[in-house]
């Protein structure tokens, strides 16, 4: 462990602090984030440049070539919409428009993270129960972990719009049948991590507990619970990540109500792909941001529990 | 305490009797068990034989097992034999509680077939298979008889037979959609999406450069919600399947880009050393030693890209098709609230996925024989 992070951190180590800022993580992030914004503007080009000469040709225009190249960048339902158009477009619909339209992403985006976060913890909540019942249960063990699996080579995503609107029909609409979407796709790392998190006490531990005669709650409550913290941290990441697709897809069959997965199928039927690329980017920092909570939660507890990585 | 471990025996018992006394049906029928034919008395000793042995929770022997088994399931056929009878919500309190007892008796079975230690390796593996399954055609039944024994809505859960019997009437329908949408779109994206990780895993590890600022952005973008890159894919590419591969590329690249990177540092520095003190270049090592090393991560995402394959396409397809293919029966079915064509094609698409997943897994037990997980415990 410690000679892996040595070797890692080894090189940055080296040199004088220029080098040393040259060779850090931060600049090449940004480099590589730099790089895919200049492809994308010249993707914007290329994929925007034959509709534009067609306009201009109609216009009867004959605009020079960074008239033209500005041109493609500004188009009103662009192929590929240029960063800076979907910039404004976010700009315009998260902090120019009241939070309560239904123009605002902000709105939009608390329908899905609300979906996603009831779906998450049902999930979260399902997901240990399920774990606890398999390490102790072993015949559970045998029998339902196969199919918990087995579940998940299910693609539940396309079973989406059969439960809402399944769940609809019996009256059962707004924030659960998506939040139980949500909550399908999350039990299964959460379980399946905390099926390793709860069995990855040492043996020697165990006997441990043994010999003090402790009783099975106790040997649950004081030593496999903790020590399957970090893996459950582990698996929320990837839970909530699940979630919050589960949420944005089961939008979808709604009908284009309320939500950011509403928003993307909008954008489609209308080819508004200002919208789309605008929708998608406010899932992804949405993403984002729910990870980034997790890993600093995940950091304290870790801390307080005495068990912080280096 | 022993008295205690075997309540299963005692509340199937308890169950038992009340299916007898009881009546089965609620309309119709309403006798006893008893009075429905001569093979309910067999069905019910036979259970009662069975529930005798359960009793004895210390004896894990084949023959208690055997005897378990039958009784199980003589229980579970006279309950599939009167589901004709009491269908669409007319099941009374003893059909119900015939179907609990051989349920409670069918529980004790995997107890005991999970507890046994079978004396060949054979036999383990036998059982291995055989405990999932019992599980699995259990959950079938219980489905089958909840939804017609109490009369579910066909609209809310078909039954399983129901559902059967879509899938053999539409066998011609379900294969073309089958052919659109998994040995076009997730198969060809498959193969690329994994190659391209692949070889850009490579070539990052050639230049660390771009490893240390393209492993970050590949881990965020493995959290992303990259399904909603559907409807431009649709948009770019056209309705037929190339866009739902597109879909499928962008979705399989990052875990296979994510893995292959972290399974290249995976070779242990000794290892590293030894190639270097044999003089092997960066090709030499990268093949026979890195490489080999990183296999188990690359299988990991193999096997994660299975499923990420066919989500993928399967939602891909509710932003626009050709009117053929597994997402667009879904999304077109369900308007018509034709669920057991929904639940066909569920079947079929969890059959696909797990047969994918499980050909990716024995290539990969065929070929990382040697890694430690796959060692005999």
């Amino acid at each position: 462990m410690s000679a892996a992070s040595y070797a890692e951190f080894g090189p940055a180590r080296q040199g004088g602090l220029a080098a040393r800022f040259l060779r850090s993580r931060f600049v090449a992030v940004t480099v590589i984030v730099l790089a895919i914004i200049a492809l994308w503007y010249a993707g914007a080009f290329a994929l925007n440049a034959p509709f534009q000469r067609e306009l201009d040709a109609r216009a009867e225009l004959s605009p020079t070539f960074v008239e033209f190249v500005h041109s493609t960048w500004s188009q009103e339902r662009p192929v590929l919409p240029a960063p800076h158009q979907v910039a404004q477009e976010l700009w315009k619909t998260v902090f120019l428009t009241a939070p309560g339209s239904k123009r605002s992403l902000v709105y939009h985006g608390w329908v899905t993270l609300s979906s996603t976060l009831l779906g998450f913890a049902l999930g979260t909540v399902l997901g240990i129960l399920l774990a606890v019942a398999i390490v102790h249960v072993p015949s559970l063990d045998r029998s339902l972990m196969p199919w918990v699996v087995a579940s998940q080579t299910i693609p539940i995503l396309a079973i989406a719009p059969m439960v809402i609107v399944v769940l609809a029909s019996v009256g059962l609409t707004g924030l659960l049948p998506k939040a139980i979407i949500s909550t399908y796709l999350s039990f299964f790392p959460v379980t399946v991590g905390m099926v390793k998190g709860l069995r990855s006490p040492d043996p020697i531990n165990l006997d441990l507990m043994r010999t003090y005669s402790a009783s099975g709650a106790q040997t649950f409550w004081k030593l496999r619970w903790p020590s399957s913290v970090p893996f459950l941290f582990v698996s929320m990441r990837v839970a909530i990540a699940a979630a919050l697709v589960g949420a944005i897809v089961g939008e979808l069959p709604t009908g284009a109500v309320a939500g950011l997965g509403a928003r993307l199928l909008s954008g489609s039927y209308y080819g508004q792909t200002v919208q789309i690329w605008s929708a998608l980017i406010a899932a992804s920092v949405l993403a984002a941001v729910l990870v980034g909570i997790i890993g600093v939660v995940q950091k304290i507890v870790l801390r307080r529990m005495g068990m912080a990585a280096a | 305490m022993s008295f205690l471990r075997s309540w299963q025996a005692i509340l199937a018992l308890v169950f038992i009797i009340v299916a007898v006394l009881a009546p089965v049906g609620n309309r119709g029928i309403s006798g006893s068990l008893l009075e429905t034919g001569p093979e309910a008395l067999v069905a019910i000793v036979l259970m009662l034989v069975a529930t005798a042995v359960a009793a004895f929770p210390g004896r894990t022997s084949f023959t208690d097992g055997a005897v378990v088994f039958v009784g199980a399931h003589a229980g579970a056929w006279q309950a599939l034999a009167l589901l004709p009878l009491v269908a669409g919500g007319g099941a009374g309190w003893g059909y119900w509680a015939l179907v609990v007892a051989a349920w409670l008796l069918a529980w004790r079975l995997v107890t005991i077939l999970s507890a046994a230690e079978p004396s060949s390796r054979l036999l383990a593996l036998l059982l291995r298979v055989v405990v999932p399954l019992i599980f699995g055609a259990w959950l079938l039944f219980l489905w089958e008889v909840v939804v017609r024994g109490a009369g579910v809505p066909q609209v809310l859960l078909p039954a399983p037979s129901a559902i059967g019997a879509r899938i053999a009437a539409s066998t011609y329908l379900l294969w073309a959609d089958f052919r659109q949408t998994f040995l076009k779109a997730v198969l060809i994206g498959y193969v690329v999406g994994c190659l391209a990780g692949f070889l850009v895993a490579i070539v990052a590890d050639r230049v660390p450069f771009l490893k240390r600022g393209l492993l970050p952005v590949g881990n965020l973008v493995s959290a992303l919600p990259i399904v909603g890159m559907a409807p431009i894919m649709v948009m770019w590419f056209g309705f037929d399947w190339p866009s739902k591969a597109a879909v499928v590329i962008i979705m399989t690249f990052f875990p296979m880009l994510v893995n292959t990177v972290a399974g290249l540092a995976a070779s242990e520095a000794v290892h590293r050393d030894l190639m270097r003190t044999y003089g092997a270049g960066y090709w030499q090592t990268l093949v026979k030693l890195r490489l080999p090393a990183a296999l188990p991560f690359i299988f990991n995402a193999l096997k994660i890209n299975t499923t990420l394959a066919l989500i993928a396409a399967i939602v891909a397809e509710f932003f626009g098709t050709p009117t053929v293919g597994m997402g667009f029966r879904i999304s077109t079915e369900i308007g018509r609230l034709a669920t057991d064509m929904v639940w066909a094609e569920i079947a079929v698409a969890a059959l696909a996925g797990s047969v994918f997943y499980g050909v990716m897994a024995l290539i990969e037990r065929a070929v990382t024989f040697w890694h430690p997980s796959f060692r005999s415990r």
